[in-house]
């Protein structure tokens, strides 16, 4: 393993909300567990986190979202990964996103959903399986 | 294996852990198996507790509580459209709802219009109202007894405009300013500390709370214009005993505020109101609530020099702990929320808002709504405990855990102190840290099982448990986008800008802004107008991102 790159994975907030508990949480155990976490910090706009995981060459953008606006805000930056023709950055989720939206949301593509009570430790263990 | 604990039990054939650990409560302090007198050796009926409705009011601030005054029922009102949030209002006061509370949608509590960029996918979001215009507060108020029923706006930033739209609207009604009841959250000092919907930096706006304080002080007495908040610093992640001490410096702070800019401390300390989280661990929930009286009422009353005895009560909000709620085994929050809400009621609370069960996956349906308000209904009519005041009062083990509540709690305020007062400490990112810490170290402790939560980590089922969520109306957005782009075009231009460089003007000069909004907003100039210029002449606030 000497000299492989740690993971790097960019946690952000997108839109107006400012419940951060849970990116801060996950930001902090990631990186205990190893990888290389850029928090992008509040209100983030699709663009913006866009480009911040660009600029910093993340391999996985996590976005934690409890305003309701999973369903406009992850198509976003679905398309807006598209239109750069990026295809290997993961794309997952937290927050409060209903089970019946999951669906919707991977079959845009979105990789694995954390609703409230998952154990960090199972995210973690999730993206070292899947980077 | 001297602990005397163990050999007792083991004379019984008992077998206890000798694992500390597990006996903690929520703020970390060590639990011993049993209290006693020794655990309260200076202790003095009158200093320390004295009866309820009399200084320190540790029992209580009013003599008789709940039989004099029942506490105010006060569920959640809102939903989106401004419209349908009156009509949730209606059916909460016709079950019994005796207050209520307004929340608004993302974009209106961060200060933008419906139809700004940003807020794309959030009108209506959060279960919040969108307000953008005097419009909107009119449909939300309609027709509801402005003086009789008091109204809870959970406004911050915005409040200055919120406030202003209020009084319009209470104007139009024939309703005089001295009989407006209500609150507005108002509390800007934690939206920094933890629920992060700031605009400007801390000291402009803490100059428009002052404005607004001094304009209720002035204008509105039965008006509670400020309600300080540790509900949104435990969400986060605060500890009770950080929950607490971090909401009397703010407390504190607001005094000092008020008192520098020229006002007495009687004029306002009075209506300050307080807002607590009921958290899982019961006792000690009780505990914070008894420290917050005691501790709130010696430093106005000493430190402050207020004279007048309502200066010296705590009066507190409360609701159950939103973030307690679990997604797994979501019927199970019912029970969660009736036992935080029984023990919000054997604390003394003033007013509560019971969780509904589906909180952790939406905003509530109409049945879950009504099975949280019935929590409180069943506890004030059947349990028989609000037939005497503070049964706990005098417990060695409540008496000790309120003592030990309370010092911690001075040990805070000395670190605030000497990081130069809260907003120094917010500047510094004392409380992003502190607060970020205890956050995590609770998610370890679920983790390592040192916390149990049923159906969570423990006693666990895969069995998917099927509820019905409320749906938000999809088509709600493009309409609220559609009638503000209508309002916009239906005013006049030059009467707007005017008023907008009267805004202006009054931002950049230190006259109370509020004669000013309150014209400005009767002109329809929108929320996110009169933002927008305070935005460009404040500057924004950004945090620095720590976690």
């Amino acid at each position: 393993m000497a000299g492989e790159r740690k993971k790097r994975i960019l946690i952000a907030k997108p839109g107006l909300d400012g419940h951060d508990r849970g990116a801060k949480v996950v930001a902090r155990a990631l990186r205990n567990a190893g990888m290389e976490v850029i928090y992008a910090g509040l209100h983030q706009t699709p663009l913006q986190i866009v480009n911040t995981a660009v600029d910093e060459d993340v391999e996985a953008i996590g976005l934690s979202i409890l305003s309701g606006a999973h369903k406009t805000i992850f198509p976003k930056v679905m398309s807006l990964l598209k239109q750069k023709g990026i295809s290997d950055i993961l794309v997952f989720g937290g927050g409060t996103i209903p089970k019946k939206d999951w669906g919707i949301l991977k079959s845009i593509g979105v990789g694995e959903i954390f609703p409230p009570g998952s154990d960090t430790r199972e995210i973690a263990a999730y993206l070292y399986k899947v980077l | 294996m001297n602990n005397p604990d163990y050999m007792e039990a083991k004379k019984y054939g008992e077998d206890i852990s000798l694992d500390e650990e597990l006996y903690r409560n929520l703020s970390g302090f060590h639990i011993k198996s049993l209290y006693g007198p020794e655990d309260i050796p200076k202790f003095d009926y009158g200093t320390d507790l004295g009866l309820p409705g009399e200084y320190p009011f540790t029992r209580g601030i009013y003599r008789t509580m709940y039989r004099g005054k029942p506490w105010t029922i006060r569920q959640l009102g809102s939903l989106g459209s401004p419209s349908e949030a009156n009509r949730r209002i209606r059916q909460l006061i016709q079950m019994g709802s005796t207050g209520v509370s307004i929340c608004l949608d993302m974009p209106t509590i961060m200060g933008r219009d419906s139809d700004d960029p940003m807020s794309e996918g959030e009108v209506g979001s959060c279960g919040g109202v969108a307000i953008d215009s005097l419009e909107d507060m009119r449909n939300l108020l309609e027709g509801l007894p402005l003086d009789e029923i008091s109204i809870n706006f959970v406004s911050n930033s915005q409040s200055p405009v919120i406030l202003a739209m209020f009084v319009a609207v209470a104007g139009e009604q024939g309703i005089p300013l001295a009989k407006l009841n209500g609150t507005m959250q108002n509390d800007i000092l934690k939206e920094y500390q933890a629920q992060k919907s700031y605009y400007f930096p801390p000291r402009p706006s803490m100059r428009l709370t002052i404005d607004t304080l001094r304009f209720c002080s002035e204008n509105m007495p039965l008006f509670n214009p400020i309600s300080i908040s540790g509900y949104h610093l435990a969400s986060a992640g605060a500890t009770p005993v950080q929950e607490l001490a971090f909401t009397l410096a703010n407390g504190f702070t607001y005094i000092e505020e008020g008192i520098k800019a020229g006002l007495s401390v009687d004029s306002f300390a009075p209506r300050l109101s307080f807002f607590f989280k009921a958290h899982n661990d019961f006792f000690e929930n009780i505990a914070k609530f008894r420290a917050a009286r005691r501790i709130w009422s010696r430093t106005i009353r000493e430190k402050y020099k207020a004279e007048d005895p309502r200066s010296w009560r705590f009066r507190v909000h409360t609701q159950t702990s939103g973030s307690s709620l679990a997604a797994q085994e979501p019927e199970n929050n019912i029970m969660r929320v009736t036992i935080q809400a029984l023990s919000a009621v054997l604390a003394g609370t003033q007013s509560l808002h019971t969780n509904a069960f589906d909180e952790a996956f939406s905003i509530p349906t109409p049945r879950s709504e009504k099975l949280a308000l019935r929590a409180q209904q069943i506890i004030a009519r059947e349990s028989g405990v609000i037939n005497t005041v503070d049964p706990l009062g005098g417990s060695y083990y409540i008496e000790a855990l309120t003592n030990e509540m309370e010092s911690v709690s001075y040990e805070y305020f000395r670190e605030i102190e000497n990081l130069g007062g809260v907003i120094s400490a917010i500047e510094k990112g004392f409380y992003q840290s502190a607060i970020a810490d205890s956050a995590f170290k609770y998610q370890e402790e679920i983790e390592k099982k040192k916390r149990i939560v049923v159906g969570l980590n423990e006693f666990v089922t895969d069995e998917e448990m099927d509820i019905e969520l409320r749906e938000p109306d999809p088509e709600f957005e493009k309409q609220k986008v559609a009638d503000l782009t209508a309002l916009k075009k239906n005013r006049d231009l030059n009467v707007v800008k005017t008023c907008l460089s009267e805004v202006r003007q009054v931002i950049q000069g230190s006259d109370n802004v509020m004669p000013v909004l309150i014209k400005a907003v009767k002109s329809r100039v929108t929320l996110g107008e009169i933002i927008n210029v305070m935005r460009d002449i404040f500057g924004e606030f950004r945090e620095e991102s720590i976690y």
